[in-house]
């Protein structure tokens, strides 16, 4: 599904991203971990367009996408999650979850002048989507809430719903359990587990060893830039290298 | 019954306006009425860039100001019949504002912000420095007034007054279809964050740029308007002074919410009339006033009574499914779904 | 005069106007580097700083240089407030919020001064009247003030910002706030610090650069418009980047008013912004993405 050849990213002369290689397979989670700054998040931001790679190749369905803006990665396809999500907090949830599937429509400024059919049409589509993907990850009752009165967790399903409003057939999860406490995180498990039984592609950084060992068909490893190691959860649990990364920083296995 | 609740403000609002010349003593009061209407027009332009797409432009009086000057020009120098150069108006100032935006939307805040006000300066000295154009500081004189259409004519102040009225009734009406459609969500999330809306497939320089040219063209047509007001235009209009009194008018009625800029801009006026004495030092009270607003009542009137309303409808809906009816908590889901945002978020930097 | 002289006037001229922008430039950027506001009441406080001057030395009769420590520390003073009661509250207010409310201050320091002196343009004397010359080139005294003032505050500040406990960290926090907050450092003393010390700068700017200028309430729009471009193109918060685009624009001021057209010879900087942030939309001497 994904394939990523040489990857490279120098800010200055700092290399974040190091001539990493690393495949995604179709309906598998593939699991990025390393200590902090390790350049997680930066390989992320190299996939979805937010950054341009200094050098290397990444390979969408076979097709060339590197240096691709964000919008046209989201439109091909590829969904992300963020750290932190910056909702509409004054809004409902159900609100700031319908532009999720704008990508999808195509009405613009006339339409919206003279109001045309097409306009509605998609409006309702957008609205269904929402309502869909809401239901999706277990926030059909939040739905009319206040977005700045929803829990931390609810917020990260939130953030679940607006990557899936876009119709992605790859997803990518910067720390989605992050700041949610242990039940919840394993409830976000099982929602992970439930995207790709729908066929959902899923790449996951995280820092709870738990739930990357329990969910997780493929891990690699980073540590300053560089892949260290790849493998199932039990090949990575016992690779010298990635026991020497974590036991030299402060992200010992929790 | 019910769509009169919901749209209630709107007609309120609304009858006050048509009934307002039928209890005002005076032409005086109309003309600041008037002149008022045609602020707000610009005011919400501003509020669509800023207020709904996040994007401070610190040159909106400028624009307002190539607008005046087109219609003053256009109808002074060259003969060319008002309402047509009232149409040019606003779209001189959208084309200008398609290359301004163009490139200074390619900044991001501070930048940005800081462009646009340097652009707003530019406007200001070209409208100065290049006299035969503009007649330079001694200014545009004998502007026409609006000449009749068909068998409406505007020589009284009354006809102008629901003329200006008129026109700022079409501009919150089209003002609203966009901030509501998906059009309008599209521009909400790029305020919430651009970074957000990009992965969620938005292209940010065609929104923004999109945002940005409709509100040139609002501040457009509002000065145009203006110029055939007031019948006389100098650089002064220009000023940045211009675009900060706007920015209050916004944040008095509420940034980022429809009828805000409309409510603040009346309030603001009426105050400065009543405080008249204070012409010149208005802004010892309204500078704080701002400061004050900001720190304090960042949604101002309107965005703060739509919160509540907002809260007040999802706690309903809570209270309903608790009660195990839960079709009836979609159906207030619709209602509460106009896209139409309340003010910027206080975002924790976490 | 020859061509060559007019030359050196030129150069003159222009090390005078940059000695002046660098100065005002200097305070926003250090204020920008701390606290990530661009402040746009900083042209109001070097207009006050002006007319505290003006006031002392013309209504008062005192000496021109304690009259500019006077001014330095009222607006320093200002400064202060304006962190303590504007911005410190608006911390983590959304980005539109800090700049409407810099706007709000920047209003209200023009009005109050509005209101006590009027619209109307005046003048303030000069300490020294005389010409001086040094080699070729001859000049007012107060230009060679001016520049030497300048440069003599710009050596401080740098030896304060290097050598200074208190001036490193600002420069610390100027780099890293969360690094510093960890090391200890308390980031609002240092923030009122940077404000002080921002006005001041923008005080004595203004009262070295009065006495060849003309004090007036709007004073300030046309210097802080000319500031920030500055520091858009020595990048927001460097200290050198800001006196070094101070003297490009001086520059290009001066020999734009002499070569091109003295009508236009303020939109020079603006002009000169626009072309250079449609090729580098983050600044001239930023590197690197975000």
């Amino acid at each position: 599904m994904l394939n990523v050849k040489g990857l490279t990213k120098r800010f200055g002369g700092l290399a974040a991203v190091n001539n990493v290689d690393a495949d995604f397979e179709k309906g598998k989670i593939t699991a990025i971990i390393g200590p902090n700054g390790a350049g997680k998040t930066t390989f992320f931001n190299l996939v979805a367009g937010t950054h341009k790679p200094t050098s290397g190749k990444i390979l969408f369905q076979g097709k060339e996408i590197n240096a691709m803006r964000a919008d046209l990665v989201a439109r091909l396809g590829i969904a992300r999650t963020f750290q932190t999500t910056h909702l509409f907090e004054n809004a409902s949830v159900f609100d700031n979850i319908i532009v999720g599937h704008r990508l999808r429509t195509h009405s613009g400024f006339w339409d919206v002048m003279v109001n045309s059919r097409r306009l509605r049409n998609e409006e309702q589509i957008c609205r269904k989507r929402a309502m869909e993907v809401l239901d999706f990850v277990g926030l059909a009752d939040l739905a009319p809430r206040i977005t700045a009165d929803i829990s931390q967790e609810a917020r990260k399903r939130v953030a679940f719903a607006l990557a899936m409003a876009t119709d992605p057939e790859m997803v990518l999860l910067d720390e989605p359990a992050g700041g949610v406490n242990p039940d919840e995180t394993v409830g976000l498990s099982e929602l992970i587990k439930k995207m790709v039984v729908h066929g959902y592609t899923v790449g996951l950084i995280e820092h709870k060893m738990d739930m990357i060992m329990g969910i997780a068909d493929k891990i690699i490893v980073l540590d300053h830039g560089e892949k260290i190691a790849e493998g199932s959860p039990a090949e990575v649990r016992s690779n010298p290298l990635v026991i020497e990364a974590y036991l030299g920083s402060e992200h010992a296995a929790a | 019954m019910k769509y009169l609740v919901q749209k209630g403000g709107w007609l309120i609002l609304l009858l006050l306006c048509v009934a307002f010349p039928l209890v005002s003593s005076n032409d005086y009061q109309l003309y600041v009425m008037s002149l008022a209407f045609i602020w707000a027009i610009a005011a919400s332009g501003l509020n669509l860039v800023t207020g709904f797409t996040g994007q401070l432009n610190l040159a909106h009086g400028g624009f307002m100001a190539i607008g005046a000057y087109t219609l003053g020009v256009l109808t002074v120098d060259y003969g060319v019949p008002f309402w047509i150069a009232f149409l040019l108006s606003g779209a001189v100032s959208a084309f200008i504002g398609y290359f301004v935006g163009i490139v200074s939307l390619r900044l991001k805040e501070h930048y940005f912000a800081i462009f646009t006000l340097c652009v707003g300066f530019i406007l200001y000295l070209l409208i100065e420095k290049w006299e035969a154009l503009t007649h330079g500081t001694s200014g545009v004189i004998g502007v026409p007034a609006p000449p009749p259409i068909g068998p409406v004519s505007f020589e009284s102040a009354i006809s102008q007054y629901y003329l200006v009225l008129f026109l700022l009734v079409v501009s919150l009406f089209l003002m609203h279809r966009i901030v509501t459609s998906l059009l309008g969500r599209t521009f909400i999330a790029i305020r919430n964050s651009e970074e957000l809306a990009e992965a969620l497939g938005i292209n940010l320089m065609r929104n923004k740029v999109l945002s940005f040219v409709l509100s040139t063209f609002f501040a457009g047509i509002a000065g145009g308007m203006f110029a055939g007001f007031v019948r006389f235009i100098g650089p002064d209009i220009a000023h940045v002074m211009h675009t900060f009194d706007m920015i209050t008018f916004m944040l008095v009625g509420g940034i980022g919410t429809l009828l805000g800029p409309i409510v603040g801009t009346l309030l603001v006026t009426w105050l400065t009339q009543s405080l008249q004495f204070l012409q010149d030092f208005r802004m010892i009270v309204f500078g704080p006033l701002l400061v004050l607003l900001v720190i304090f009542f960042p949604h101002g009137l309107v965005g703060s009574y739509k919160i509540w309303q907002v809260k007040r409808a999802a706690k309903r809906a809570a209270e309903a499914q608790q009660a195990g009816t839960p079709i009836q908590s979609k159906s207030r889901i619709e209602t509460n779904a106009s896209g139409e945002g309340v003010g910027e978020e206080a975002r924790s930097n976490a | 005069m020859s061509s060559i002289d007019l030359f050196f006037q030129q150069i003159l001229n222009g090390l005078t106007l940059g000695s002046v922008y660098g100065l005002v430039a200097l305070g926003l950027t250090l204020v920008y580097g701390i606290l990530h506001v661009p402040n746009f009441s900083h042209g109001a406080l070097y207009m006050v700083g002006a007319f505290v001057a003006f006031f002392l030395i013309v209504d008062l009769g005192i000496n021109y240089w304690v009259a500019m420590i006077g001014a330095a520390a009222v607006v320093a003073i200002l400064g202060v407030l304006s962190e303590r009661l504007v911005f410190t509250p608006l911390r983590h207010a959304p980005p539109i919020h800090d700049k409407i409310a810099a706007i709000g201050v920047l209003l209200f320091l023009e009005a109050v001064i509005m209101a006590i002196w009027g619209a109307e343009f005046r003048r303030m004397p000069a300490p020294y009247t005389e010409m001086l010359s040094i080699g070729n080139v001859a000049a007012p005294a107060q230009r060679w003030l001016i520049i030497a003032g300048a440069l003599l505050l710009m050596a401080a500040l740098h030896l304060f910002l290097k050598k200074t406990i208190a001036g490193s960290t600002i420069s610390a926090l100027a780099q890293n706030r969360e690094g510093a907050s960890l090391v200890g450092i308390d980031a609002s003393r240092v923030a009122m610090l940077t404000f002080a010390i921002s006005g001041a700068l923008a005080a004595v700017a203004a009262v070295l650069f009065a006495p060849i200028n003309l004090v007036y309430p709007a004073m300030g729009h046309l210097v802080i418009m000319k500031a920030f471009v500055i520091i858009i193109l020595g990048g927001m918060g460097s200290v050198p980047g800001a006196i070094l685009g101070g003297m490009i624009i001086g520059f290009a001021e001066s020999f734009g008013a002499f070569y091109i057209s003295t009508d236009y010879k303020d939109i020079i900087a603006f002009v000169l912004l626009v072309v250079i942030l449609s090729f580098r939309p983050n600044g001239l001497f930023t590197q690197g993405e975000r």
